[in-house]
């Protein structure tokens, strides 16, 4: 049996509802229908064959002027190593001040996806 | 009495960019005034990205968004003032305020912008029966003892509410090693944004139900559980449908409401449908010199919708002061026709429009395939296509200058075309 796989595309507000159908004969490897752009068929394979996301989280920050600094990564990394992430992003304490875009941890779990401060904190 | 020509009510997203360009258009006097401890307001808080693409063109934070605002607004050295409370203003625009520095101030102001924001509604608002554990908050609650405070709320949750707070609360909870349960939402649709939907529910496996509510609150110090229900078309239980859930937390992300207790101090005209004043096309409410810009006046999904409207309030707000401000001329009213909850601008003074002047709107259904008719008095005088539109997502319009009446009309916008109803989130 072919595996069939259900998506809702993400890319614009109209939320078109995917069907995958992986097909070895096909150009791209999936048989793609329910899409009304060819952006819908991108997203779909990456979504597929390497899904990944942005990861906004916080880390502790000692001396600063609240108890949590808020950083994300630089860019998306692969779905399956966000809770790796968060594992090591926990792990970090920084000290204030720190000035917005500081790098926190650089290329983190090999992503070549840097974490970075999104705010500045002065001291206490 | 401290004299002022422009104070602006709050230094979050609205009042930053009011007050930034209420400068760049020429007044140098101005003060803003805001009650937190720090500038920026609720975005220091929504740490997830995708803030800013109309904006900056790229997909910042809320930190970083702020952060923008901030640095103009102090590197163009208006007066700021932090943990102080307006507690009046009259329709003769004067404001009073208090903190532990400076006491009790009166200040005369020529303009007053109001940038208040909105709050989020309460568990007394929706009214779920039941005790009053610790443990039931309002999901931006949960946020920032999360984000920025740095304290865990809960190990098992469950989210009442499917708007957008709702759904990056789940994602946020759980990349912080909480479970969630579910999320309940009363309507057959969510008001979230479909990516919202996916990143943050489908990406870790929390159902969402759909047309469902929390029926009853269970526990006596700590929340120990909740009852779920589907609903009817009356958003009523349905008997036998009941759920039960074992749980410390329960988020609610059930709708904000614009705050205007200031604004009924001042005088000002309240829109029953947005709760926020009913504005011209300058953003000036009813009280003459006195404008709104943001959530306080109707509450957005997009913070770049807020930054382009608080600019033209602080834009009008020093033409005021200047005395730019034309009166004469012929005077649109707006009014929401079928399909359409509602519309901001309430009034268009067509003098005052150099190029085109942007209605905001929300639907009150989902559409697919569907237009907006602009009718001046029965006579349509524009139709744009809709691929999509859902309650969720503010919808604007574009109207010409050329093609608004030379005289007194009133302008309605309303729905043409099929109904489709998501049987699924979206």
């Amino acid at each position: 049996m072919k595996k069939h796989h259900e998506l809702v595309c993400i890319v614009c507000p109209m939320g078109c509802r995917l069907t995958l159908e992986k097909d070895d004969n096909a150009p791209k490897g999936y048989i793609i229908e329910g899409n009304v752009c060819k952006r819908g068929e991108d997203y779909a394979i990456k979504e597929m064959t390497n899904p990944t996301r942005m990861l906004p989280t916080t880390v502790k920050i000692k001396d600063g002027f609240i108890s949590r600094l808020p950083v994300r990564t630089t860019e998306a990394i692969p779905k399956e190593l966000i809770f790796k992430a968060m594992e090591e992003i926990n792990a970090v304490e920084v000290k204030a001040p720190v000035k917005c875009g500081d790098v926190v941890i650089a290329n983190i779990l090999d992503t070549g996806a840097d974490i970075i401060a999104t705010r500045s904190m002065k001291q206490r | 009495m401290k004299q002022v020509d422009i104070v602006v009510i709050g230094a979050r997203p609205a009042g930053l960019a009011a007050a930034i360009e209420a400068r760049k258009n020429g007044v140098k006097d101005i003060l803003v005034i805001e009650r937190d401890r720090e500038l920026g307001g609720i975005l220091m808080q929504c740490i997830h990205n995708g803030f800013g693409l109309h904006v900056f063109k790229e997909e910042l934070t809320g930190p970083e968004y702020a952060e923008r605002f901030i640095d103009e607004l102090s590197d163009m050295g208006i007066e700021y003032k932090l943990d102080t409370m307006v507690t009046d203003i009259t329709p003769e625009k004067v404001v009073k305020a208090m903190n532990t520095e400076d006491g009790l101030m009166n200040i005369q102001a020529k303009a007053v912008i109001l940038t208040m924001g909105c709050r989020e509604r309460t568990r007394g608002a929706i009214a779920i029966p039941g005790t009053r554990p610790a443990g039931v908050m309002s999901a931006g609650t949960a946020q920032r003892y999360i984000n920025m405070e740095g304290y865990m709320v809960g190990k098992r949750v469950v989210i009442l509410g499917s708007g957008d707070i709702g759904l990056i609360m789940a994602r946020r909870m759980t990349l912080e090693g909480a479970k969630v349960l579910a999320v309940a939402e009363l309507m057959p649709f969510s008001g979230g944004l479909t990516r919202n939907i996916v990143q943050c529910l489908d990406d870790f496996d929390i159902p969402l139900l759909l047309s469902h509510t929390v029926q009853e609150i269970r526990g006596k110090d700590r929340l120990e559980g909740v009852t779920i229900s589907q609903v009817d078309e009356n958003y009523k239980p349905i008997p036998g449908t009941e759920q039960t859930y074992e749980c410390d937390t329960l988020l609610l992300s059930v709708g904000l409401i614009p705050e205007n207790e200031l604004s009924a101090s001042a005088g000002i005209e309240i829109d029953p449908t947005t709760s926020g004043p009913i504005v011209n096309e300058a953003m000036e409410t009813s009280v003459p010199g006195i404008f709104a810009s943001g959530n306080v006046v109707h509450v957005h999904d997009l913070v770049d919708f807020v930054t382009a409207e608080s600019r033209r309030a602080g834009e009008n707000a020093a033409k005021y002061v200047l005395g730019q401000l034309k009166e004469d001329g012929p005077v649109q009213s707006t009014e929401a026709g079928a399909g359409v909850n509602y519309i901001v601008p309430h009034v268009i003074r067509t003098s005052n429009i150099e190029k085109d002047v942007t209605l905001f709107m929300r639907v009150g259904n989902v559409f697919h395939n569907a237009e907006l008719v602009v009718k001046a008095d029965d006579k349509i005088i524009m139709t744009k296509k809709r691929r999509h539109m859902a309650p969720g997502e503010m919808e604007s319009l574009k109207l010409p200058v050329n093609k608004l009446p030379q005289t007194d009309a009133v302008i309605t916008v309303e729905v043409a075309e099929e109904v489709v109803q998501d049987e699924k989130a979206s």
